[in-house]
């Protein structure tokens, strides 16, 4: 089973053949944003971090945009510094350099300020795009995939439809061979038990038990009950009562195989192959930022309700569950598992087409969002406080 | 005529999802994965997408669906009664508690 993909120089497989444009900081964003605008095949990874943060925050920020610069979906990187800021600049050079990409780097503050910054950094980037742009596919075996999975926006039809077809697709991919990562610790609260039960080995349910007591206690933390933060208003409008009952739904989109172990969320996927958890919070822009990070060429996306959101530089795959949503956004929503609400297709066959479509997406194929690139809004997940 | 259709996931459950908007006093089919199937008449209006209890469950109990629990029930629940937030509770990430 094959896929046609950018072969790297470090081995891994691209899906995508993007210059990253990266601020290693918040106040890098408005050069980035314009250099991004004005080059051919550039995409930004417009955070809000990097400064004022605990040192374990700074070196997570700082790892995370390795990853992202790192990722296989990337073919260069332009590193866009204010000249201060908390991140190690240095570091997140050095690393993307390991790969083997070309990597600049410009600083607002050495270069004048923004004007001077924004042109030497259209300069850069106008290069680096016409470097990698005669970059070819090539086929490839689908165990160079790594998949993320999520859930978001869901109602009582995610975890009967759409979160059905994405364990459908896990499964296979893992049977093939390849990586599948999912993560949304927090909706595994009130599912663990079942988790732990899939876990390769006792110490990796320790492990799951570990990060969801963690989750639970730092949203038990205000003294509040959690519900409206999880399960969201839009959760509970559409049926989802608890965040036990939304857990439950959530995991059934991890399929059936054994965990083989959890990542943290700056992890990048080395030579992880099979079902993995990654440990991050459920909202999108927090997880798909921590998905691309671990090197996931793509993710596949269930939704009821209908999220229409996906990332600079990992097609999202939004699946849909609820035959109501598909007709209302159908130009967002890629598949419609809807049809597995209404009796007319059985999960099997939506998989099939999914794992399908996924190939094409990872061939090439552009999914609905990035089409018409509604990516832009992620963000790094962060542990303390902004001081 | 056709009935709106209720789904019973796991043998377990005491609640099953309405994949229609059900007026009170309809007739819903309850179905499960076994093609059993069970009529019952809803006790109030029920969004898509939302749950019906298939027995009367007492205040404090257990309500399950997939066949785990998804919390306990705040009131007194009848059979057919529409289940949610008004009379179901969730026991995790209640820092309140």
């Amino acid at each position: 089973m094959d896929f046609m993909g950018y072969i790297r120089k470090d081995g891994k497989v691209g899906a995508r053949n993007h210059v990253a444009v990266i601020p290693s900081v918040v106040c890098a964003n408005d050069v980035a944003q314009a250099i991004v605008a004005q080059v051919q095949n550039a995409v930004g990874y417009f955070h809000h971090q990097g400064c004022c943060q605990l040192p374990p925050d700074l070196d997570r920020v700082t790892d995370t945009l390795i990853g992202l610069g790192c990722s296989p979906n990337v073919g260069a990187a332009l590193v866009v510094s204010l000249g201060c800021e908390g991140t190690d600049t240095e570091c997140l050079l050095k690393a993307i350099e390991k790969t083997g990409k070309p990597v600049e780097v410009i600083c607002i503050q050495e270069l004048g300020g923004t004007s001077h910054a924004i042109a030497a950094g259209i300069n850069a980037a106008q290069k680096l795009s016409i470097g990698i742009s005669g970059f070819r596919r090539e086929p490839v075996d689908i165990s160079n995939a790594v998949m993320a999975i999520k859930c978001g926006a869901s109602d009582a039809t995610s975890g009967m439809a759409s979160n059905c077809v994405l364990g459908y697709v896990a499964d296979k991919v893992v049977d093939l061979g390849g990586t599948v990562i999912f993560g949304e610790t927090t909706e595994f609260i009130g599912a663990e038990h079942i988790l732990v039960r899939r876990a390769k080995t006792p110490d990796i349910g320790q492990k799951i038990l570990n990060i969801v007591n963690r989750m639970e206690s730092r949203a038990k933390s205000l003294g509040c009950d959690m519900r409206r933060g999880q399960p969201t208003p839009g959760n509970i409008a559409g049926g989802l009562s608890s965040i036990e009952e939304k857990s439950l739904g959530a995991i059934v989109k991890s399929g059936t195989k054994k965990i083989e172990g959890v990542m943290e969320y700056a992890d990048m996927v080395i030579d992880h192959k099979g079902l993995w958890i990654k440990d991050t919070p459920g909202r999108e822009p927090e997880i798909l930022t921590g998905m691309a990070c671990t090197g996931a060429q793509c993710m596949l996306f269930s939704t009821g309700r209908g999220a229409p959101q996906g990332f600079p530089t990992m097609p999202v795959l939004k699946i849909c569950g609820n035959p109501n949503t598909y007709e209302r956004m159908m130009h967002d929503m890629d598949v419609n598992a809807g049809r597995i609400i209404i009796g007319e297709s059985t999960i099997e066959q939506v998989g099939e087409e999914t794992f399908d479509f996924m190939l094409r997406v990872l061939s090439g194929e552009t999914t609905k969002n990035e089409t018409i690139k509604y990516f832009g809004s992620m963000d790094i997940y962060t542990l303390g406080p902004v001081i | 005529m056709n009935l709106n259709i209720a789904l019973k996931v796991n043998d377990r459950d005491n609640v099953a999802t309405i994949f229609a908007e059900v007026k009170a006093g309809t007739k819903v089919e309850v179905r499960d994965k076994k093609g059993n199937s069970e009529t019952i008449t809803v006790a109030g209006d029920i969004p898509y997408g939302n749950k019906i209890a298939l027995f009367n469950i007492h205040i404090g109990k257990q309500i399950y669906k997939y066949g785990e629990e998804i919390g306990v029930a705040t009131q007194e629940i009848k059979k057919g009664d529409y289940v949610h937030v008004h009379n179901l509770d969730s026991i995790r990430g209640r820092g309140d508690l």
